[in-house]
C-alpha cells in the first residue's frame, strides 16, 4: 500500500510539473488553479481504476471541462498520449487540445465538454447501460464545487440514485473557488456534503490531497447507491503564488512565473 | 414499414401520439437495443402499453429534460438505439444546449421526438406550443431535422432512424387524431429527399408537418377552378432536398406553407435559397405570425391563423392573381 502511494505521489508531482509546462509553452493564459486542484484527484483515478481505450472498463469523464489542462497532463504522463510534441499544441491555433476537451476516444478523452453541468447526465447514460448489459466495471465523473450550481447537476444526481447506480461515482473538486472569486457560503464544503447526502448518495468526504484518504474515498462504496466523493481541495495547489488566489483561475505564465512556479512545485 | 388505406383511417383516428407509442412497440420487437426515454411524459406519448410490454426498454428520468438529453447521450454512447420524447419546447428549448452539446458536437445518435408541436396542444397554450422550434434546432451542425405529414409517414420516418445509422435527429410532430390525412396508400420514403404529392405547372407549393393535409384539400379545390399547384412534401427540413431548386426555375411564383412562425422555418430556409441560386421567382410565405397567439381548439386556432383550408385556398388565389 506504502509503495503504490508513493507511486501516485510520483505520478501527482509529474501531472503538476506537465501542467506548468503545457500551460507555459502555450504562450496563453489558460485555466491552471482548478487543474493543479484536481491533480491528486485525477492521479488516483487513473491508478485505482481500470481505465483504457478500448471499452469495457471503468469509464472517465470530466464534466467540469475547465480541467482539460489536468486531464491532459495527466493522458500524457499516463502513456495515453505517448509524444510530448502533441501535448504541447495545446492551445496553439487549430490544435483539438484546447482550454476544454474535444471528444476523441482513441486517447481516451470520452466527452467534448465546457458547458458545465452536463457530464453527470452522461456519466448516468453509461452508468445505466453498463448495468442493462451487466458489466460490472465503474464511471467516474469530476465536477467543480461551483459547477454544482447548474440545476441540471441534481436532475442527474435524482436519476442516479432512482436507478440505484452503485457503479457511478462523482468527485466534487471543492476547491472553494469559481470564476469570479470564493465560493459563496451554500456551496461551501459542509454544505456540499449535506447536499448530496439529501439527494440520497452515499458520500465520503476527504481531504482532496490526500492520496490515501482519495483511495480509502473510493472503496467505501455502497451496494445501491451512487458515490459522492466531496474532495476539500486548493485552487492553485502546489505552486505558492497560485494557492487559493483566484487571479490564476485563467492566468498566463511568464518566464519568471513559470520557473517560480516549477520551483514550488518541486519543493513539495 | 409499408401500410394500405385501412391502416391510414385507423391511424388517423388514434392521432400522432398514439400512434408513436403503437409504432414504438412494433420497433421494439424487432430490436433489443431500443431505448425510449421519457421525463415524466410517457402516457402522453402514448407510451402507456410501451412501458408494461418492454419496461426494461423504458426509462422515466423525471421533470428534467435537460438531464434526459444527457442519460440519453450516454446511452448511445453504449451502442443503444435511442428515441426521447417531450414536449416541442421543452426538448428544443428547455435542452437547446444539452442537444448542441451531445447531439450537435459530439454526434451522439439520439432520436428526439418532439411531439405536440404547432399548435397542436390547444387549450395549453403558448408555453406548450411548438412555433419556433424548428428555426432553433436546424441551427445546430449535425442534427437532422424530419416532420411527417401523418401518421403513416411518422410510422415511416421513424423506421427509418430506427433501422438505419442517420445520425441525430429531431422529428416534429404536429396534428392531433382526426387531422387530415396525407397519404391513403402506400408510398416510397427515402431519408432526406422531398416527395411530390401532386404534379402541377401554374404555382409552386411547399409545405411540411400535418398542415400539409389543409394544404391538399386546398390543392384539390384550387384544381376544380383551373388552377393546377405542384404540392410538394418537405419532410426533411435539413438536411434540405435540392432538388427543390430546380423546380423553382419552372414557376414564377412559390408559395411556403407552414405551422411555425414566420421566423426561421421553411420560409426562410426557401428565401435563403432562392437569393443563393440567383432565382427569380418570388416567394410567398404563409405562416404563424412572430407573437403569441390566442388559445383554443386546434381547428380554432388555425382558422384564427388562417391555416385550415378555406384560408388557405383563398390566399393562394389571391396570390396566384397577384402581378
Amino acid at each position: 500500500m506504502l509503495e503504490k502511494i508513493d507511486k501516485i505521489k510520483k505520478l501527482s508531482h509529474k501531472i503538476r510539473k506537465t501542467i506548468l509546462d503545457i500551460s507555459y509553452n502555450s504562450g496563453e493564459p489558460s485555466h491552471i488553479g482548478g487543474a493543479l486542484s484536481m491533480v491528486e484527484i485525477l492521479a488516483v483515478i487513473y491508478s485505482n481504476f481500470n481505465i483504457k481505450v478500448s471499452k469495457p472498463l471503468d469509464r472517465f469523464i470530466l464534466s467540469k471541462g475547465h480541467g482539460f489542462l489536468a486531464l491532459l497532463s495527466t493522458l500524457y504522463c499516463k502513456n495515453f498520449i505517448k509524444d510530448k510534441k502533441e501535448i504541447f499544441k495545446f492551445q496553439k491555433n487549430g490544435s483539438d487540445f484546447i482550454a476544454h476537451p474535444i471528444m476523441n476516444k482513441s486517447i481516451g478523452i470520452e466527452t467534448s465538454n465546457g458547458s458545465l453541468g452536463q457530464g453527470l447526465s452522461f456519466g448516468v447514460g453509461l452508468a445505466i447501460s453498463y448495468k442493462k448489459k451487466k458489466i460490472n466495471n465503474s464511471i467516474i465523473v469530476v465536477v467543480g464545487d461551483g459547477e454544482c450550481y447548474e440545476g441540471s447537476v441534481w436532475e442527474a444526481a435524482i436519476t442516479a440514485t432512482e436507478n440505484n447506480l452503485n457503479n457511478l461515482f462523482i468527485v466534487v473538486d471543492c476547491n472553494g473557488h469559481q470564476n469570479d472569486g470564493a465560493i459563496n457560503k451554500m456551496m461551501n464544503f459542509e454544505e456540499m456534503k449535506k447536499k448530496w447526502l439529501g439527494f440520497g448518495w452515499n458520500v465520503n468526504s476527504c481531504d482532496g490531497h490526500n492520496i490515501s484518504a482519495l483511495i480509502k474515498a473510493f472503496k467505501k462504496n455502497s451496494k445501491t447507491r451512487p458515490t459522492a466523493i466531496i474532495a476539500k481541495t486548493t485552487k492553485g495547489k502546489g505552486v505558492n503564488f497560485m494557492e487559493n488566489n483566484n487571479d490564476w483561475h485563467h492566468g498566463r505564465l511568464t518566464k519568471n512565473l513559470y520557473l517560480e512556479s516549477v520551483k514550488s512545485v518541486n519543493k513539495d | 414499414m409499408n401500410f394500405n388505406s385501412t391502416d391510414a383511417k385507423q391511424w388517423l383516428r388514434m392521432g400522432p401520439r398514439a400512434m408513436f407509442g403503437q409504432f414504438m412497440i412494433n420497433i421494439a420487437k424487432k430490436n433489443k437495443k431500443l431505448m425510449v426515454l421519457s421525463a415524466d411524459l410517457g402516457r402522453s406519448s402514448g407510451l402507456a402499453r410501451f412501458k408494461v410490454e418492454f419496461p426494461k426498454q423504458y426509462i422515466s428520468v423525471g421533470i428534467s429534460e435537460q438531464n434526459l438529453v444527457g442519460v440519453a447521450a450516454g446511452l448511445a454512447d453504449e451502442g443503444f438505439k435511442v428515441f426521447v420524447t417531450s414536449f416541442a419546447p421543452f426538448l428544443s428549448m428547455r435542452a437547446s444546449e444539452q442537444i448542441r452539446m451531445n447531439l450537435g458536437y459530439m454526434k451522439h445518435n439520439v432520436n428526439l421526438v418532439a411531439l405536440g408541436s404547432g399548435l397542436s396542444m390547444g387549450f395549453l397554450g403558448n408555453s406548450h406550443f411548438g412555433l419556433e422550434d424548428i428555426a432553433i434546432m436546424r441551427t445546430i451542425p449535425n442534427l437532422n431535422v424530419t416532420c411527417p405529414a401523418d401518421c403513416s409517414e411518422l410510422g415511416k420516418v421513424l423506421d427509418d432512424y430506427a433501422f438505419n445509422d442517420r445520425g441525430p435527429s429531431y422529428i416534429r410532430l404536429t396534428g392531433i387524431p382526426g387531422s387530415k390525412n396525407v397519404y391513403d396508400k402506400n408510398y416510397a420514403y427515402k431519408f432526406g429527399k422531398n416527395i411530390t404529392i401532386t404534379k402541377g405547372k401554374d404555382i409552386l407549393i411547399l409545405s411540411y408537418g400535418s398542415i400539409l393535409g389543409q394544404v391538399k384539400l386546398s390543392v384539390d379545390a384550387l384544381k376544380k377552378m383551373n388552377i393546377n399547384a405542384e404540392l410538394i412534401n418537405i419532410v426533411s427540413l435539413k438536411p434540405i432536398d435540392e432538388s427543390v431548386i430546380s423546380l423553382f426555375k419552372k414557376y414564377k411564383k412559390i408559395i411556403t406553407i407552414e405551422e411555425h412562425t414566420s421566423v426561421g422555418g421553411l420560409g426562410s430556409i426557401m428565401a435563403e435559397k432562392i437569393l443563393k441560386n440567383d432565382i427569380k421567382s418570388r416567394l410567398f410565405s404563409i405562416s404563424l405570425p412572430d407573437k403569441f397567439g390566442p388559445t383554443g381548439t386546434y381547428d380554432y386556432l388555425l382558422k384564427h391563423h388562417g391555416l385550415d383550408s378555406y384560408s388557405i385556398t383563398k390566399k393562394i388565389i389571391k396570390l396566384v392573381k397577384k402581378i
